[in-house]
């Protein structure tokens, strides 16, 4: 199908000189680089995913414009794995062995990563996972740009209670890994900081749930002690319109009850009339309202890109442009895009986040990270209200959890280990 | 934290005293009041804190109009020349205006001016210190909300001003409002205890849910009044036992009527001509998608008809879902008719492309479908809270149900449709022609789904996926119900609906929702059709 409009401007090129030189080459697989995109394009999660795709190829893009990597211009392989958590690793499977990709960027939901993961180990590939997740989890053969629960939810907390005086606290969140291990990690925080259980109060909903109102008048209930309450949201996708909607119409205003929530960026409020949310608040590592050049910068490329000004960018966006960026600068300094040699170099290499600050990839594969709390404003964009004055370091083996608060992680030589266990001086081993 | 709830005591106290200096009606020079709004645009919330606190002390009656800017995010600090001016949003500019004086300044482009930061505490701050400015307002609303931010800091402060108010309240509800605010303020007071016991019983005659947050920490003190309040308590809490078996059944009402308007159609398709019509959903999908369309149309050409938007989508969504219904009926299961898992495989495939046709039309996301003002809020109704969303589709469900028992049962085409279920050949052989009563019947199913989408786009979100959450409900209210019996499906799905929701508080709503399930199996082991069985020679057969 690309055969004759290639040879065609092959012909006109060659009058031109040294043109068909660059043109010949992009048409031999051979002589470009392979890159994977596996995210979902259609099914439930395709509402989150097909804007990372996007994202994706918008950042190929650009690098291609500015000459590609190591001399080759970089070619995206886009699968769809629909949503359907063993499709994924099926499809990253076929994008490793049969299309010989050099790295793979995707996955949204915790499941899907835990599928693919065994996928990526046997055949010693590389995936950058930009979604926040619940931690508790390294690989040597995974790089996770998104936030670990202590670059979100345990600054989130913090900020309530300092600012907002917050003494009782609901844990509201999906039935799934994410929600349920963050839960954990912030009633053990909780406790640890003097707060009693009577005072926390943990509610798991089904996916895609739509009738919130006993939720909502169970919070209300909760709420009317006497002492400051608020919500940590971890409730996900879909399930967050109505659950807005019922707070908005049961009278549940940000003043009385704030929300905070981990999975509500700009992407979901477009879905939304956020004049009755205004103040509820999201803790991510970046908005699309941060105000930096770089930022400015990205949103008029990406508004170009998609010829839609109306575009907005979101968290997971940020963390792919840094997975991407990170990716080309560990095959720089490698010089090649062998797998081993490009996980030796990445770990420790610093890009420009787009909040006007650096990321680096620490050994434990994870990065570090600003922590922004923002509330909604009525045109669906957050304003700012908290910014960490430093960066933060993911977390993957979270403190505040019995089995893991021994571990760490380390993929440098000669530990290489992912969860080595400080008490015993072993890897691979939780103190019993 | 107790830092924060000092402050704010600290400005209402301000407050308090500012009122007493406003009641001689002083203003303060401009020039001492303009570096007070200035340092409104501190470094740190502590320092605006600060401010509105050192603003509230002047006690000049421009105050309270330039704090309730600040809480409206309308304050904004021209970058250039540092200076605070009160702005609104037109096109690229802010039309300025001075904050003080109110005169009129050149407009300043958007990436001139920084917004001056306000978070939920300050926001509450304002509320409270412009309350205390504002509870002897010539205006009604303004002392009402006053009342209510002095109801929420229950600051004893207030008391000696509250009295002043309440002896010269006029209108009674803002009345009645004070002196709950009052008896709050006296709860948190050290007064005698006998006072307090008064304040308990007038505390405990308001709003029962603020009354119990009021009263339990008052519970576990010694004397008299920790006896009062526990008694107060528990007095309450055998209203609220009761209000919460109301609430589950309303509530289950409500989600039983969603489940109703989403099954209705497929009792139709499924129930009543037998086709495993796995595409349902997505007419729901297709109907809340003409909403949307609906709205689009409207707010580029008509904005004043927003409020109409839904009646004009009613009609819409029916001939489109319908439509396609239709076509689907003539074009695909008119084939398959007698071999239901091959329905059941197409419609399955038809269900998948309308999705990603949509997906690629409208794009993934979610699209916004907005509530007309009917539909927004909430109102009372004793000591539970019914949204009118949801109040509104309880009615339109019921009638929907009405409307289609009525085609059935009284119409022409609907004489001929039950004909058909019955006995086709012989309902063939009286000259019917049973193809095109499929057909329409088919399409009615399907506009019936199509409206089910335009009530559902207003507590659900709209996107491509919005059918797959509601089509194993619908199947299960339909088998549940009865296959072939509208008044199965009506039972059947206000029966789920208020067992989930009575299963939910004990249960969690996950494991409620597995709960129901089992119970449905069980019920189906035992009853394989459903609550009311069809009986008749040609469903034996």
């Amino acid at each position: 199908m690309f055969n004759l409009p290639a040879k065609f401007i092959g012909t006109l090129a060659a009058a031109a000189m040294g043109a068909s030189l660059a043109m010949s080459p992009a048409s031999a697989a051979d002589d470009t680089i392979k890159v994977g995109i596996l995210h979902s394009l259609s099914g439930t999660m395709a509402i989150s995913e097909t804007t990372l795709k996007d994202t994706m190829l918008f950042l190929i893009d650009e690098q291609n414009k500015k000459g590609g990597v190591l001399g080759k211009k970089l070619e995206a392989v886009v699968v769809d794995p629909a949503s359907d958590w063993p499709l994924f690793a099926e499809k990253a499977r076929q994008l490793i062995e049969q299309d010989k990709v050099a790295a793979v960027f995707g996955c949204w939901t915790s499941s899907s990563r835990k599928s693919v993961l065994p996928v990526f180990e046997e055949l010693n590939s590389m995936l950058f996972y930009p979604v926040q997740y619940e931690g508790e989890e390294s690989s040597r053969n995974v790089f996770y740009t998104g936030a670990a629960p202590n670059q979100q939810a345990i600054p989130a907390v913090d900020y309530l209670a300092k600012e907002e005086g917050v003494e009782r606290w609901v844990l509201a969140g999906t039935d799934y890994v994410y929600p349920q291990t963050t839960n954990k990690i912030l009633k053990a925080y909780l406790n640890a900081k003097g707060v009693k259980d009577e005072d926390i109060m943990i509610n798991y909903t089904p996916f895609g749930q739509s009738d919130w109102q006993t939720i909502v008048s169970d919070i209300k209930k909760f709420g009317s002690t006497g002492k400051k309450t608020a919500v940590v949201s971890t409730i996900n996708g879909d399930a967050n319109v109505p659950f807005y909607k019922e707070l908005a119409n049961q009278g549940i205003k940000a003043e009385d009850i704030p929300v905070v929530a981990f999975s509500v960026g700009e992407e979901e409020l477009a879905g939304l009339d956020t004049k009755p949310l205004v103040g509820h608040l999201a803790a991510w590592n970046y908005f699309q309202s941060v105000d930096a050049d770089a930022n400015a910068e990205f949103i008029k490329e990406w508004h170009a890109y998609t010829k839609n000004d109306k575009r907005v960018t979101n968290d997971p966006m940020e963390a792919t442009y840094i997975g991407f960026n990170m990716w080309v600068k560990a095959v720089e300094a490698a010089g090649t895009t062998d797998s081993n040699a490009v996980i030796d170099s990445i770990v420790g290499t610093s890009v420009p986040n787009l909040s006007g600050g650096y990321a680096t990839m620490m050994p434990n594969h994870h990065i570090t990270k600003p922590v922004l709390i923002g509330e909604v404003q009525d045109d669906g964009q957050f304003d700012i209200v908290y910014q960490t004055p430093g960066l933060v370091v993911g977390d993957e083996w979270s403190d505040y959890l019995p089995g893991s608060k021994d571990l760490i992680s380390d993929w440098r030589k000669p530990m290489s280990c992912g969860n080595f266990n400080i008490v015993s001086g072993k890897c691979g081993g939780v103190t019993n | 934290m107790r830092l924060n709830r000092l402050l704010s005591v600290f400005i209402l106290m301000l407050g308090v005293c500012c009122h007493i200096v406003q009641s001689h009606a002083q203003t303060v020079d401009d020039a001492k009041l303009r570096p007070l709004v200035q340092a409104l645009a501190g470094d740190n919330f502590e320092d605006t804190t600060k401010a509105i606190s050192d603003l509230v002390k002047t006690g000049d009656p421009r105050v309270s109009k330039i704090l309730d800017a600040l809480s409206a995010g309308d304050l904004y600090l021209a970058k250039a020349d540092k200076t605070v001016f009160l702005g609104k949003r037109d096109g690229s500019d802010y039309a300025a205006t001075d904050a003080l004086t109110g005169a009129k300044l050149d407009p300043v482009p958007r990436s001139a001016a920084e917004k001056i930061k306000v978070n939920n505490r300050l926001r509450r701050d304002i509320a409270a210190a412009v309350g205390g400015l504002t509870l002897m307002s010539d205006n009604i609303a303004e002392r009402r909300s006053a009342a209510e931010a002095i109801l929420k800091t229950r600051d004893p402060e207030s008391i000696p001003l509250l009295d002043q108010a309440i002896a010269v309240e006029k209108d009674a509800s803002v009345k009645a409002l004070m002196q709950q605010a009052k008896a709050a303020a006296v709860l948190s007071s050290d007064a005698a205890d006998d006072v307090k016991i008064a304040a308990i019983t007038e505390v405990s005659a308001g709003n029962s849910r603020d009354a119990l947050g009021l009263l339990t920490p008052l519970e576990n003190v010694q004397g008299p009044v920790g006896e009062a309040a526990k008694a107060a308590i528990d007095s309450i809490n055998t209203k609220l036992a009761f209000w919460n078996a109301v609430q589950n059944v309303v509530y289950g009402l409500s989600l039983g009527s969603v489940l109703l308007l989403a099954a209705i159609g497929l009792a139709i398709t499924f129930g009543v001509m037998g086709v495993i019509n796995m595409a349902h959903g997505e007419m729901v999908m297709i109907g809340a998608y003409t909403t949307f369309v609906v709205q689009q149309i409207i707010r580029t050409s008509a904005p004043g008809l927003f409020d109409y938007s839904l009646l004009i989508a009613l009609p819409a969504a029916f001939l489109v879902s319908g439509g396609i219904g239709v076509v689907i009926e003539r074009g695909i299961i008119r084939f398959l008719y007698g071999r239901p898992l091959e329905t059941l495989l197409a419609t399955w495939g038809i269900s998948l492309v309308l999705q990603q046709a949509i997906r690629s039309w409208f794009g993934a996301s979610n699209v916004q479908v907005g509530n007309p003002s009917w539909m927004a809020g909430s109102f009372d109704l004793g000591l539970i809270t019914l949204t009118w969303s949801r109040l509104w589709i309880i009615v339109f469900s019921l009638s929907v149900f009405a409307i289609l028992q009525l085609v059935l049962k009284k119409t022409m085409l609907g004489l001929r449709m039950r004909a058909v279920t019955q006995n086709r050949r012989m309902a063939s052989s009286m000259g019917i022609r049973t193809p095109w009563v499929d057909a329409l019947t088919f399409g009615l199913g399907s506009g019936i789904a199509g409206i089910a989408g335009v009530a559902l786009s207003q507590i659900d979100n709209v996107s491509p996926n919005l059918g797959q959450g509601y089509i194993i409900d619908s199947f299960m209210v339909v088998v549940f119900g009865g296959v072939g019996n509208l008044w199965g499906t009506l039972v059947g799905a206000m029966s789920l609906g208020i067992a989930n929701k009575f299963l939910e508080p004990f249960a969690g709503a996950v494991l409620g929702k597995i709960v129901v399930l089992v119970l449905i199996i069980l019920f189906i082991q035992k009853r394989p059709r459903g609550l009311f069985a069809l009986k008749g020679r040609a469903i034996e057969a």
